[in-house]
């Protein structure tokens, strides 16, 4: 199945084959090499470079020339502290409530559901459905669902379970919500896969060494199925915690839920203010690289399977 | 939970009428079985005969449709396998692979809160001499290694019941018989109650005390592998363990002394003490080392029953033996061993020969003849591997 992608176990090792410097794998890589020097690598120096610019002297707004200005990302980090830490605690809250609804989703289609092969391609189907829709015009529908005239909102005011004059829509709640809603499916399919393969002979014998079925989950399966848990976080966290569609004011967020997407989207777009939206970027992309290499190293996937 | 304490001894196992139904077929019709407690026991059979479905009803793994199991006199049937006393070295080991071998040896002990699991474990490993490699992976060790290291995971627990299911199977034969008398030391050293399921015939011969021969869900005999060898009961149990030459014809004469029976003209004696019925059609049978060939007929005696003229159609020698395959018409064709004592064998392929062998040698067997005498191929065990198919367990 196309789901075996999200899988995260390593290819089966070539070293054998680089070693023989054939010039034919350096032509097949060319083409590779090239988009990626071409399209990452050098807009990657083009962002560092320009996090480092003044603004030109006598210049217009908008115009930068280079320079090594290091404040800029004590500049950008005094004035945007709260959104760096809000991305973070929203995209780290996301994450868990994704894995906490997906784990048990793909647990029954991987596990359970192995006696039923067309209940579990049926139930795999609805998880990657959503997809058949761009994700902007969920995040759209769910921003009508919230809104403070919809039957969801007044319902809940007239049972007293809202105040009158609540909002749902710009909450953190909304925004959480939407970021767990979107991330969903990249949580379970990674699950899936792993707990898809998971030997229920090893819970067999956990049961009969006297482990109780609680005891079970915590001691073997959880760490056999810790690379899916590892592999759907990351794909949840990462592009989580750089979002700017579900906190934006149009859709789900309000002025008090902008989190680093939005403020560089607003840095580069709006104010033209270049060199504080790269020293953002490249303040969210090594953050980001630290907490997951920090997270990768200590669950220890290289020791699993 | 509370601090356990390990079982002092074996205890008995005992299966009451116990009946297990899948949807769309039957894997264990009505058995009755007793362990004593420290005995050596095999359940032996064909694939898809009920054996291990017999075990893993032991282990709680599954719950048997009607009947009960009592483990040391206690009524275990409605707990749960992680509450039973009873451990398991599968078939497959099932060694955690995310653990160390010494946390793998380790786990059932911090299960049941055991004082110092780890100097337990290495205890244990050192029995299997393994404690060297306590720190690597099960899947760093070799298939026999890992067999080790599942006997040892489970016999660590001290359980009153240690079942085994085929944990030799994907051994090569020559550790597989190392491993056979490894296992029968250690069960002789630690006094539990073993429940050992095998298809392997030499190998329950070679371990049990007692042999229990299941067949499609029922048990077709049981006893000491000795007794089960020179006098089985049936045709299914003459052919499971080891070889046999099996007749049918009517009981010509019955005296204290012996049956005779008409085999196509031969008159064969089967020892009255010998054979399970005396009447009508019955169907005897002799193994295979018991017979003697001979190029001449032989002179007669009333000790001896001799078939022939019968001609050679094979002759595989294997070492040890020879085997040879006479056939004698109307009688069909007969399995020899003849023991290699001399260099070269006598008899040559096509040779006319004689075949003889003891009167003290036949047995006779239960079955009613109209069952087809010889072992014939088992249809159930297609049913039941569709089914594990289908439970994906």
């Amino acid at each position: 199945m196309a789901f075996a992608a999200f899988s995260t176990t390593a290819a089966p090792s070539s070293s054998d084959s680089i070693k023989k410097k054939s010039p034919v794998a350096l032509l097949l890589l060319l083409p590779g090499i090239l988009y990626l020097v071409l399209f990452f690598l050098a807009p990657l120096v083009s962002l560092l470079l320009t996090s480092f610019k003044v603004p030109a002297e006598f210049g217009d707004i908008g115009e930068f020339s280079y320079a090594f200005r290091w404040e800029n990302y004590t500049d950008v980090i005094s004035a945007y502290w709260p959104h760096i830490l809000r991305s973070f605690g929203y995209a780290i809250t996301a994450t868990f409530f994704a894995l906490i609804i997906s784990y048990p989703l793909a647990y029954f289609i991987g596990v359970k559901a192995r006696r039923w092969p067309l209940l579990q391609s049926l139930a795999l189907v609805m998880v990657v459905a959503p997809f058949f829709i761009s994700f902007l015009l969920r995040t759209l529908a769910w921003k009508q669902i919230f809104s403070d005239e919809s039957f969801l909102v007044t319902s809940l005011k007239a049972m007293s379970l809202l105040a009158p004059d609540a909002h749902v829509t710009g909450t953190a709640f909304s925004v959480i919500f939407g970021l767990t809603y979107n991330f969903i499916p990249f949580m379970t399919l990674p699950l899936y896969t792993t707990l898809e393969r998971l030997d229920v002979r090893y819970l067999e014998a956990g049961s009969d060494l006297y482990a109780s079925p609680f005891h079970v989950f915590r001691k073997v399966t959880i760490p056999l199925s810790m690379p899916g848990i590892v592999a759907g976080t990351l794909l949840t966290f990462i592009p989580a915690a750089g979002d700017y569609i579900n906190a934006s004011r149009e859709f789900l967020g309000g002025t008090g839920t902008q989190m680093m997407g939005n403020v560089i989207e607003a840095n580069f777009l709006v104010l033209q203010n270049f060199p504080a939206g790269a020293a953002l970027s490249i303040i969210l992309m090594s953050a980001i690289l630290v907490m997951v290499s920090f997270y990768v190293k200590k669950s220890g996937t290289e020791d699993l399977l | 939970m509370t601090t356990d304490t390990f079982a002092e001894s074996g205890a008995d196992l005992e299966l009451v009428g116990i009946h297990k139904r899948f949807p769309g077929f039957t894997a264990i019709e009505e058995l009755n079985l007793t362990i004593p407690a420290g005995s050596f026991f095999a359940l032996l059979g064909p694939s898809g005969c009920g054996k291990t479905t017999t075990l893993r009803l032991v282990a709680g793994l599954e719950a048997p449709t009607a009947g009960r199991i009592l483990v040391g006199g206690t009524d275990v049937t409605n707990q749960k396998s992680f509450q039973r006393p009873v451990n398991t070295v599968f078939q497959s080991y099932a060694l955690f692979p995310h653990m160390t071998v010494l946390e793998n040896v380790a786990f059932g002990l911090r299960r049941r809160k055991m004082a110092d699991p780890l100097g337990k474990a290495h205890e244990v490993l050192r029995l299997v001499e393994l404690d060297h490699l306590a720190s690597r992976r099960p899947q760093q060790l070799s298939g026999g290694q890992q067999q080790r290291v599942a006997l040892a995971r489970a016999i660590v627990n001290r359980p009153a019941l240690l079942l085994l299911d085929e944990p030799l199977g994907a051994l090569d034969l020559k550790l597989r018989r190392q491993m056979q008398l490894e296992l029968k030391t250690i069960q002789e050293d630690v006094g539990l109650t073993f429940l050992h399921v095998t298809h392997d015939q030499e190998e329950a011969m070679t371990m049990a005390d007692t042999i229990a021969v299941m067949n499609k869900g029922r048990i077709e005999q049981m006893g000491a592998p000795q007794e089960l060898y020179e006098l089985p009961r049936t045709a299914f149990v003459a052919n499971f363990l080891g070889q046999s030459n099996l007749f049918t014809g009517p009981v010509v004469s019955t005296t204290s002394a012996g049956v005779a029976v008409d085999v196509a003209g031969h008159k064969i004696v089967v020892p009255a003490a010998r054979a399970h019925r005396t009447t009508g059609e019955i169907t005897i049978g002799v193994r295979p080392e018991k017979l003697t060939l001979h190029s001449a007929k032989p002179i007669h005696d009333a000790d001896v029953n001799v078939m022939g003229p019968g001609r050679v159609t094979d002759v595989s020698f294997s070492g040890v033996s020879t085997q040879y395959l006479v056939e004698v018409p109307g009688a069909g064709t007969l399995i020899v061993f003849a023991q290699n004592m001399t260099f070269g064998s006598d008899v040559k392929f096509g040779d006319e020969v004689w075949v003889s062998w003891g009167v003290g040698h036949g047995f006779g067997l239960d079955d009613d003849p109209a069952d087809a005498p010889r072992f014939e191929a088992d249809f159930d065990t297609r049913s039941i591997a569709a089914q594990r198919h289908l439970e994906g367990a």
